[in-house]
């Protein structure tokens, strides 16, 4: 039994010092780290959806008589907005993978805007949601979920105004724009949960 | 590529004194604040945890001493209620699930060949958070606002109606904190074991420990959302009237139930799965045999992290679901067996074909069967409907949860720490006391809890302060209290013993119990970047595997903290990263998530105005310092780095 410590150096050794000092996507450890929170909210927004089932589960009327199902309109603008926001998202990305600096801060610029008439229009979608949280359970779950998807949404929204900044800065260099790929693939999560909140949150009380 | 494009050391003797000075740990107070180092951050863990450990056994002794006589005074039922809480609290969020996650950080590192955990600077953060989340608690139970609801928090007793003042808040934000840290130690180990892995060491060569500390992670990752998601509901309920379990306005107090046991169960397997780790991985040193079915043990692991997301609702048997859900998860419930069956009898195949060497770790591990056998055959008898009805709420169930998990998790961890004591510290822990240690724990747990079992079953309920004397549990709570006394002479044994190895123990040298995996390649301390040179792994057995002629990695800087990322799955070479340095603001992070976290209690704007400063720490830890810029791109092959215009 033989410890490598003991053996020495005999054999040539492995040289690494040809190799890159960052690659992208699944290759980088961002790209996983990014994964693991991906994966740690999904469940999150996973059991708050199978909570707001649950509470449905136990209730006479879906909403609560006498209140009516949230307004349509802000909701479904936003829907639209956040998959349109995607476009400039794949852009920022694309430039990114070719360290295409001017483009790469073109179309962050162009996510950004998105990202905050999103908010902007989430604001909008709150006066509409047609209940208070401490009105009933029914309301308590809605704003649960709804302060759920902001809150990724502004910390994502902060997130990437940092990064733009960092853009704009002298300390810009090649591996901030594996960086900058990986917040567009956080964004892309943002985007798709907000599709069975929307779902959820604005159909089910009609539809179900 | 010609090697030098980089800036590379001339001989390995200018390598190690520059990783030795890349590497450290700062001098001074304000070095340890700043740490970012995974053997400092994960000793704090271990050590943290082990006085949490006292902290909750001293409440143990306090719950003993009241129960040992009939209509006994010492603590009073409010008093009592804080104990027990703060006791189980303790036990699985501040001791229990940090000190696995710190034999991780600590371990998973050196096993996997890597220079530092992934990302650093997380650790730290995570490391303060759990400290300042279990200063809180027991801050808050020193001036009478100890959480009193159970560790459970069961809705409504632990909604503002009934349980009117801080109490509750505290536990809830509590969760917030620990979880929080253990989800970002499950990160780090994850990517640790994905990326970080020595060349060789492809997914079927990964030792069980490390395989164990992964599969704990997914768990994590999985589990804690739920706790998180249940105690903000619990909290808003209590502070900004949501209704979420409160029945008359459309709630479900059942709904709490779910979420908390969602969490909850899977979490007796986060504590055990690492736990089976450290028996993998002390039998086959202990043995000098190769561990007995790899395969189906790394299967089992698996198996047991997912069948343990289906059985939650074992602990619900009482609260009127339907029957059809009874009996699904008492199936659920008894399949878990399968697995860990399978794991008992591997690692007792290992001890028959080889030559048991009886030193303390392995005593413990020897404990450990015999405990958590009786705990899982009592576990077994749980998981059917007819005989939970029965003992539910009993003492049955305590004893049947200690045996479970101080015979699956403290056993294994002790064997754990006489085990890497040696490596983590450079001096062998006194095998004398360790004897004396076990001994003493073995028969004092025993005596204390194997008595619970037959008050159970005399009717004895789980959680009241004192009883009556011609009950007829008198004489087995004595006994219950005496065995207390002789498990803390056991503590005590194993107190002394660390207080005097450390200083005057025997020198352990690299590899004192000659043992397979690659944290024995170093030195016992290991230098803060881990190897030099960095090893490559030809088998399962790393070290007892190993070529005459193993090649070893060269080429990665050593004057900046310069890391290898290899394939997921065969760990071939990939890229060179480079990691952070360490940093005061993890630690201001985590000081501004713990003002955001406490202020939010006492007002809800606290959760706004709080997050201001968490922000401002969060961009003072992203931005990148100037010297590291500088230093960074200057040693660095031009080539990588495409040209962009320089304001």
């Amino acid at each position: 039994v033989g410890t490598i410590a003991s053996t020495g150096v005999a054999s040539p050794p492995i040289d690494v010092s040809g190799l890159p000092p960052y690659a992208f996507g699944h290759r980088s450890v961002i790209w996983w780290g990014t994964l693991g929170m991906i994966v740690i909210e999904s469940t999150v927004f996973g059991l708050a959806l199978a909570s707001y089932y649950y509470l449905r589960s136990r209730a006479p009327s879906w909403p609560p008589a006498p209140l009516a199902p949230p307004g349509l309109l802000w909701g479904t603008l936003n829907t639209a907005i956040l998959l349109l926001s995607c476009v400039p998202n794949v852009l920022y990305q694309r430039a990114a993978r070719r360290f295409d600096l001017g483009r790469s801060r073109l179309w962050l610029a162009v996510a950004l805007a998105f990202a905050v008439a999103f908010v902007a229009v989430r604001c909008l979608e709150f006066t509409t949601l047609n209940c208070r949280w401490s009105t009933s359970a029914y309301g308590s779950i809605v704003f649960m979920l709804m302060g759920l998807h902001s809150t990724h949404l502004v910390t994502d929204l902060l997130d990437s105004l940092v990064l733009a900044a960092l853009f704009w800065s002298p300390k810009v260099e090649a591996r901030r724009f594996v960086d900058l790929s990986e917040n567009g693939d956080y964004w892309y999560f943002v985007v798709l949960a907000w599709l069975p909140i929307y779902a959820t949150v604005y159909w089910a009380p009609r539809l179900l | 590529m010609a090697a030098g494009a980089i800036r590379l050391p001339a001989s390995r003797d200018q390598e190690r004194a520059e990783l030795e000075q890349t590497w450290r740990v700062g001098p001074g107070f304000w070095g340890w604040l700043c740490a970012a180092e995974h053997h400092e951050i994960g000793k704090r863990f271990i050590v943290t945890a082990f006085g949490f450990f006292l902290a909750g056994g001293v409440l143990a002794a306090l719950m003993r001493l009241q129960l040992a006589r009939p209509n006994n005074t010492l603590l009073g039922p409010d008093l009592y209620n804080q104990v027990f809480t703060m006791h189980g609290t303790t036990m699985m969020f501040l001791f229990a699930v940090p000190v696995m996650e710190g034999l991780g950080v600590y371990l998973v590192p050196m096993m996997v060949g890597a220079r530092n955990i992934a990302f650093p600077r997380l650790n730290a953060y995570s490391y303060w958070l759990y400290l300042f989340g279990g200063l809180l608690l027991y801050v808050a139970f020193f001036v009478n606002v100890g959480p009193d609801a159970g560790w459970f928090a069961y809705t409504p007793l632990s909604e503002s109606l009934f349980s009117p003042s801080k109490r509750v808040d505290i536990w809830a934000q509590m969760i917030t904190f620990t979880e929080l840290s253990a989800l970002a130690v499950a990160i780090e180990i994850l990517v640790t074991v994905f990326k970080l892995r020595a060349p060789g060491m492809s997914l079927s060569r990964i030792p069980l420990f490390v395989w164990a500390m992964a599969v704990m992670s997914f768990m994590v990752i999985f589990a804690m959302p739920a706790i998180m998601l249940g105690s903000t509901a619990l909290i808003l309920d209590r502070l900004v009237a949501t209704r979420f379990f409160v029945p008359s306005q459309g709630g479900d107090p059942l709904l709490w139930q779910h979420l908390f046991w969602f969490f909850g169960h899977p979490e007796v397997y986060i504590i055990f799965v690492p736990a089976t780790g450290v028996i993998s991985a002390i039998i086959p040193t202990f043995t000098g045999r190769r561990i007995f079915g790899y395969v189906p043990l790394v299967l089992s692991l698996v198996a047991t992290g997912f069948i343990a997301f289906g059985l939650w609702v074992h602990h619900m048997f009482v609260t009127g679901i339907p029957q059809l859900a009874g009996s699904f998860f008492t199936a659920a419930s008894l399949m878990i067996v399968i697995p860990n069956g399978v794991q008992v009898f591997c690692w007792i195949a290992s001890l028959w074909r080889g030559r048991v060497r009886l030193a303390s770790p392995m005593l413990f591990i020897l404990g450990f069967f015999a405990v958590f056998v009786i705990g899982g055959l009592t576990g077994v008898m749980l998981a059917s409907v007819p005989l939970d009805a029965q003992v539910h709420d009993s003492f049955f169930v305590v004893a049947h949860f200690h045996y479970v998990l101080i015979g699956g998790a403290v056993f294994p961890l002790f064997a754990a720490i006489y085990y890497w004591f040696p490596k983590a510290v450079g001096r062998m822990l006194s095998e004398r006391l360790g004897a004396w240690h076990f001994w003493l724990f073995f028969v004092g747990f025993n005596l204390t809890f194997f008595p619970m079992h037959v008050l159970g079953f005399r009717g004895m309920p789980r959680r009241v302060y004192t009883y009556a004397p011609d009950l007829g549990w008198s004489t087995l709570n004595l006994l219950a209290t005496a065995g207390a006394v002789i498990m803390t002479a056991g503590v005590t044994v194993f107190l002394v013993n660390v207080a005097a190895s450390r200083r005057r123990g025997a020198l352990a040298g690299d590899n004192p119990w000659n043992a397979a995996t690659l944290e024995w390649a170093t030195a016992s301390p290991p230098p803060p970047y881990n190897f030099l040179p960095m090893l490559t792994v030809a088998g399962r057995d790393a070290l007892w595997d190993a070529r005459p002629a193993q090649p070893v990695v060269t080429g990665l800087r050593s004057d900046v903290r310069d890391v290898l990322v290899t394939r997921v799955v065969d760990a071939e070479p990939d890229h060179r990263v480079t990691f952070p340095n360490n940093s005061i603001w993890p630690f201001l992070a985590a000081l501004a998530s713990t003002v955001m976290f406490i202020a939010s209690i006492y007002n809800p704007w606290g959760a706004v105005w709080g997050s201001v400063p968490i922000l401002v720490a969060l961009v003072g830890w992203f931005w990148p310092k100037e010297e590291e810029f500088r230093q960074r791109l200057e040693g660095e092959d031009p080539k990588w780095e495409p040209s962009l215009p320089r304001a």
